[in-house]
């Protein structure tokens, strides 16, 4: 496949995961959103990397996987906390921190 | 240091000592704090006493004590002139202020600041002393202002009363604005000099433009007239009557407002070669003579009275070292400061018995009750009015005739008719007080001073009678003269000038003045053949304008207190609160203002903050690809 | 010993730092331990600091006690401290106001005790670094750390609208040490291109050749930075809000020691790095300086609060000061030095009355007091004798700082400097009216019928700085001989980089005078 079709589909990914960010209300499927945000990203750099035969860019994803699943433990961790307290993931309803 | 140096600074040290001594231990101590005070002055008498006769029997000396100030170019001692000139000022000082210590246990006995009393006393006999031998300008001038403090402290001694404190004040501020000149003076005359040692400025004096001179004395004179309370700037003095009498004796009558008068003849190089300076101290003096005798003869309180009659010697004074008869200038000097500190004590007798009262309305027919006060009173009036022989006859006569031969005629007419006003309103006071019917408040009980106030009156009184023959006409062949007059060598125009012919018909007419003076105040208030308030309405705005103290007062209040509280008043609200620091809070107002307006952006939404970071990419992506 | 003594700015530097963290293992409640450690720690650094003193060499103006090490070699900085016969004093001034300021605050502060203390001594580690530095950026740092523990002070302990004054203190200080920092860069940068060496060294910036356009626009730069700090009319109205509301250690310190750093920046930045402007622009800013000196005095003539009309006595005495330097005679330098350090004497002393006052009567306004002198015979005695030495009346120490200033800087500023002279007088009125409403008169406030009297720690803080007040004012030889020499090099070296510009002829006729 060329490397053209590998880069539209990363940005058709990462359109959806923008667009999920951008449009939806509960804070976990926001999170996924950006997760496919993130693989959209670590697609085209595979993708690259690949037809420039270097493997900087799998480095990249790789270092890109781990520091996600180390985010998504806090992200998660931090959303419990978020229920806890207000007893939702409208992530609307979460608009303390402003003057 | 040799043993004259060690005597020289040991004259300052007992009074310095004892202001420490009695300001801490006063409290212990308590009712000895006077005798020991006065001992210790009286030691400085002592010590002065032999140092004046080294002095009168070899040559004047500097003693230098230790560097005080090196910065620059500038360098000053703390160092000690001895000369005649010092050492007569030395003996007088520590003399009369050694009798007003011993008045002083007697007249504040049983006063609740007594031991503060008698530790400042002593502390401005030390200033006092250290004015007089300070051998520069500027030491001169630290103890210039250094008498004015205790001054400040002492006419506020009664310090709960607000006319106390307010005359207090004034002192200090009206001095000040005459010290103001004189540190100008000083800085002209490093400037023009590069120093401001005595001998060292007096060798450059001559040489230097007469303009500068003339400027350097006038400044120092403004001096004067802050510290000699002479016009425009005597409305500080009678104010000081607040203080305690002994304190008006000493400070505000025989020493400290002479000061003035001992500065220009210690500095009579610089004034004598500025004749404009010169015949400015002449003008002054004579203004002064005889405004304040004018003002003298209307009033009613005794110690004003006495004060306004201060004033008008000092003008006499200011007379003689403005026409540069500077020997017959410290003469009235030593002799006034003999008969004034006996009037001021014999006052404050007075106001001893009638219980602090002084309005002379409520007095009369006193001289039964307490003969040793009204005789040494009468003896004052008698030398004040130039009678003789009392001192003020030889000493103020001596002024007069130096006046008359240097052509001064206008001079010597006001200086004629001030000594009848001054015979006048001395006579006036004395009549009202001592004979006539009693007016007094039949309550009081009238009576005699205790002896501790008797024994300085008739020291001072014997001394009011015998010190004037020391200047026995024609003065320029009297011991006083022969004896100082070497110290005024250097000056520029010198003494003598009298017409040996003419100094007894002089005299007789100041005689004359004085008696006519004295016999204008008998027909008024003992014969009343002529009522007073006949007078009175006969030269209606004279009287009133007497009265009123020609408004000084008043007008100063009105030129210069409000301009200068309006004037701060508006600097603060206007100029600080509203200018500046409206223009500071501006600013930090409009920061509050846009950040008002820009932070509704942050709302809180985190959908809003992703979109806008999406459009931010969007337009960036745009931007780069457009490019 | 040879060991302190050559490390001896350091360990003062630093050895207000450890006390604090001898400091942090003291418990919180124990307030009494507390205030009593860090008064004898500051006390011990006091005494090292009088170590400077002694062991000082008068007569040269060489830097003394002078430690170099590289710190950040990339761009030239170092750790490079000294002192001369300027900073010496200024540098004992700190310490002994610090130990005063705590043991006055043994009443005064209540509340979080642990902190104030700590503050105080990081403040001081600060201020004497700050007078230290001979690198730039070392200087840089402690002047801009002194804001932090300051603005605490002020905002935590202070009084009335203590926010509002230390928001105000901290903005208006930060916004002109900014513009400074700018020009110092600037300045680093061009030695930069003409050497090709980075240094932060100040003695080899003030080499640093600069076209007279540039230097005066650097030099206004400089200028609002030292000038907010002095402060020079018109930016002074920082100074009454941050005085009247902080609490009475935080005033003593930032009368006494806070202010001196904006003349201390001039002599040490200002005039050296840019003398042709310095010269050019001396007329300007003594003007302003004899403005300051009346309109301080005006303004505190209708003050009603006590430490508002303490402050703009400040102004009007800060005007002195400058109006000393910027006349450039050795004599007025050398009194506008000795005036910093009378000024902080007897400026801490009022600040420390006017706390005793409040204290007590829990007032600052003038009027609710009246006839305290009967009350209280001791705190009037000593009182008195603090404002007559702001009063300048001779015998006390202001006086020598003002005549040295007025008669130095008379030969070129003749009629300027009469204008100064005349704010003496004010400072009379001022000052002994404020005297009189406080302490005449009789009583008519109940509140002040058990007015208590100095007790003894009271009297231990303010002797000190009494009797230097009378000690300066009788025998300022041991200050003189070590400022002198410093300010002769000073002039000197200003007379050197005025060759270029023409203007020697006019500066060597300044320093004759």
């Amino acid at each position: 496949m060329p490397l053209n079709d590998y880069l539209i589909v990363a940005g058709v990914l990462f359109t959806i995961g923008v667009a999920g960010v951008l449009l939806r209300r509960n804070l976990i499927v926001v999170y996924m959103s950006l997760e496919i945000m993130f693989n959209a990203v670590n697609l085209g750099f595979v993708a690259v990397s690949n037809y420039l035969n270097l493997v900087d860019g799998v480095i990249f994803v790789i270092f890109i996987m781990v520091v996600a699943a180390a985010e998504a433990a806090i992200a998660l961790g931090i959303s419990i906390a978020l229920f806890r307290v207000k007893g939702t993931i409208d992530i609307d309803s979460f608009d303390e921190l402003k003057l | 240091m040799d043993l004259k140096s060690v005597i020289t600074w040991l004259i300052p040290l007992f009074p310095l000592t004892g202001w420490v001594l009695w300001g801490l231990l006063g409290r212990y101590i308590k009712d000895l704090t006077g005798h020991l005070a006065s001992a210790f002055v009286g030691v400085s008498f002592i010590l002065s006493l032999v140092l004046f006769y080294i002095v009168s029997n070899s040559h004047g000396f500097t003693a230098t004590l230790y560097p005080w100030i090196y910065a620059g170019r500038l360098g000053v001692n703390v160092s000690a002139v001895i000369d005649r000139l010092s050492m007569v000022m030395l003996v007088m000082v520590t003399g009369v202020g050694g009798l007003i210590h011993v008045y002083s246990i007697g007249y504040m006995k049983g006063d609740k600041g007594y031991a503060r009393y008698f530790s400042f006393l002593n502390l401005f006999v030390f200033s006092m002393i250290m004015l007089i031998i300070s051998n520069n300008l500027l030491l001169l001038y630290v103890f210039w202002e250094a008498v004015g403090f205790c001054s400040y402290i002492l006419i506020g001694h009664w310090y709960h009363k607000k006319s106390a404190s307010d005359a207090a004040k004034k002192a200090f501020i009206v001095n000040r604005i005459g010290d103001f000149g004189f540190s100008v003076g000083i800085f002209l005359l490093f400037l023009t000099t590069r120093t401001i040692n005595y001998e060292s400025v007096f060798k450059i004096i001559p040489a230097l433009p007469s303009i500068t001179v003339t400027a350097i004395a006038l400044l120092l004179f403004a001096g004067a007239v802050g510290k000699s309370a002479q016009f425009p700037l005597h409305v500080w003095l009678p104010d000081a009557m607040e203080g305690p009498t002994p304190v008006s004796a000493l400070i505000h009558a025989a020493t400290m407002v002479t000061a003035g008068v001992y500065m220009i003849a210690r500095l009579h190089v610089i004034f004598s070669y500025s004749p404009v300076a010169s015949m400015f101290v002449l003008f002054i003096g004579t203004l002064t003579a005889f405004l304040a005798a004018f003002i003298a003869a209307s009033q009613f309180d005794i110690k004003r009275i006495i004060a306004y009659s201060t004033i008008s010697q000092l003008g006499y004074m200011f007379m003689a070292v403005g026409i540069g008869s500077y020997t017959a200038g410290i003469f009235h000097l030593i002799s006034h400061a003999v008969f004034k500190g006996l009037l001021f004590l014999t006052a404050g007798s007075v106001m001893h018995a009638m219980a602090g009262e002084l309005d002379l309305r409520k007095m009369g027919g006193m001289y039964p009750k307490m003969k040793i006060t009204a005789l040494t009173f009468i003896v004052g009036a008698l030398a004040l009015s130039g009678i003789p022989p009392f001192s003020g006859f030889f000493s103020k006569d001596a002024i007069l005739a130096d006046v008359f031969s240097r052509g001064f005629y206008l001079s010597w007419i006001i200086g004629e008719l001030t000594a009848l006003l001054t015979a006048f309103y001395i006579f006036r006071l004395i009549f009202r007080v001592f004979f006539g019917q009693s007016n007094v408040d039949p309550k009081l009980h009238v009576h005699e001073s205790p002896a501790v106030m008797t024994y300085p009156m008739v020291i001072l009184s014997l001394a009011a009678i015998l010190i004037g023959f020391l200047g026995m006409p024609p003065f320029d062949h009297s011991v006083f003269y022969n004896f100082l007059n070497v110290d005024f060598k250097n000056a520029a125009i010198f003494a003598p000038f009298v017409n040996n012919a003419s100094w007894v018909i002089l005299s007789l007419i100041s005689v004359l003045m004085g008696l006519l003076g004295i016999l204008a105040a008998y027909i008024l208030y003992i014969r009343k053949s002529v009522s007073p308030e006949r007078v009175k309405r006969a030269i209606g705005p004279i009287y009133s304008l007497s009265y009123h103290k020609v408004y000084f007062d008043e007008i100063y209040d009105f030129l210069i207190v409000r301009t200068v509280l309006g004037l701060s008043t508006f600097f603060w609200r206007i100029i600080d609160d509203a200018i500046i620091d409206g223009a500071v809070n501006g600013i930090a107002a409009g920061f509050a203002f846009f950040s008002v307006k820009v932070k509704r952006i942050q709302n809180g939404m985190l959908m809003s903050y992703a979109l806008t970071f999406a459009i931010g990419v969007i337009a960036l992506l745009f931007y780069y690809f457009i490019r | 010993m040879d060991f302190l003594l050559s490390h001896i700015l350091t360990v003062l530097i630093f050895f207000p730092l450890v006390s604090v963290g001898v400091l942090l293992f003291v418990d919180k409640n124990n307030e009494g331990l507390l205030r009593n450690l860090s008064t004898i720690l500051s006390l011990v650094e006091f005494l090292i600091s009088v170590l400077l003193f002694i062991y000082f060499k008068p007569g040269t103006y060489q830097f003394q006690f002078v430690e170099r090490y590289s710190w950040i070699s990339s761009f030239g900085a170092s750790y490079f401290l000294g002192i001369d016969g300027v900073s010496l004093f200024l540098i004992i001034l700190a310490t002994l106001l610090t130990t005063l300021s705590l043991l006055s605050s043994y009443r005064y502060i209540k509340e979080h005790v642990k902190e104030f203390v700590i503050l105080m001594l990081i403040l001081e580690t600060f201020m004497i670094g700050t007078f230290a530095s001979l690198d730039v950026l070392l200087f840089y740092l402690f002047w801009e750390f002194m804001l932090i523990p300051m603005y605490f002070i002020i905002g935590m302990w202070g009084t009335g609208r203590r926010v509002y004054a230390a928001v105000k203190f901290v903005l208006y200080t930060l916004s002109g040490s900014l513009i400074m920092l700018f020009g110092l860069i600037y300045i680093f940068i061009l030695h930069f291109d003409q050497t090709g060496n980075f240094t932060l060294n100040i003695v080899k910036l003030y080499n640093t050749r600069i076209p007279l356009g540039l230097q005066i626009l650097l030099f206004i730069a400089l200028f609002l930075g030292f000038s907010i700090k002095v402060p020079v009319f018109p930016f002074h109205t920082w100074l009454p809000d941050a005085h009247t509301e902080a609490p009475t250690a935080g005033s003593v310190i930032l009368a006494g020691v806070l202010l001196k750093f904006g003349v201390y920046g001039f002599f040490r930045f200002g005039i050296p790095l840019l003398p042709e402007a310095s010269i050019i622009l001396a007329p300007v800013i003594i003007v302003i300086g004899v403005i300051g000196v009346l309109y301080g005095a005006f303004v505190s003539i209708v003050q009603k609060d006590l430490k508002r009309l303490v402050a703009f006595s400040s102004v009007s005495h800060m005007g002195f000061i400058m109006l000393g330097l910027f006349a450039m005679s050795a004599i007025s330098i050398d009194g506008s030095i000795l005036q910093l350090i009378n000024h902080g004497i007897t400026t801490g002393a009022l600040f420390l009355f006017v706390g005793m006052l409040y204290e007590r009567a829990h007032s600052r306004q003038i009027a609710d007091f009246g006839g305290i002198a009967r009350k209280a015979p001791i705190l009037a005695s000593l009182f008195m004798i603090s404002v007559l030495a702001s009063i300048g009346l001779p015998g006390l120490n202001g006086f020598i700082g003002e005549f040295l200033i007025l008669i130095g800087a008379f030969k070129n500023y003749m009629i300027l400097t009469i204008f100064a002279t005349s704010g003496v007088i004010f400072a009379a009125v001022y000052l002994l009216w404020m005297f009189q409403r406080v302490m005449f008169q009789e009583i008519t406030n109940p509140a002040l019928e058990n007015f208590e009297d100095m007790n003894l720690r009271e009297i231990i803080t303010i002797m000190p700085l009494i009797l230097l007040m009378v000690f300066i004012g009788f025998y300022p030889v041991p200050f003189l001989d070590r400022i002198d020499p410093t300010v002769v090099h000073f002039l000197s070296q200003l007379n050197r980089h005025a060759f270029t510009l023409g203007t020697a002829a006019k500066i060597k006729g300044m320093s004759n005078a």
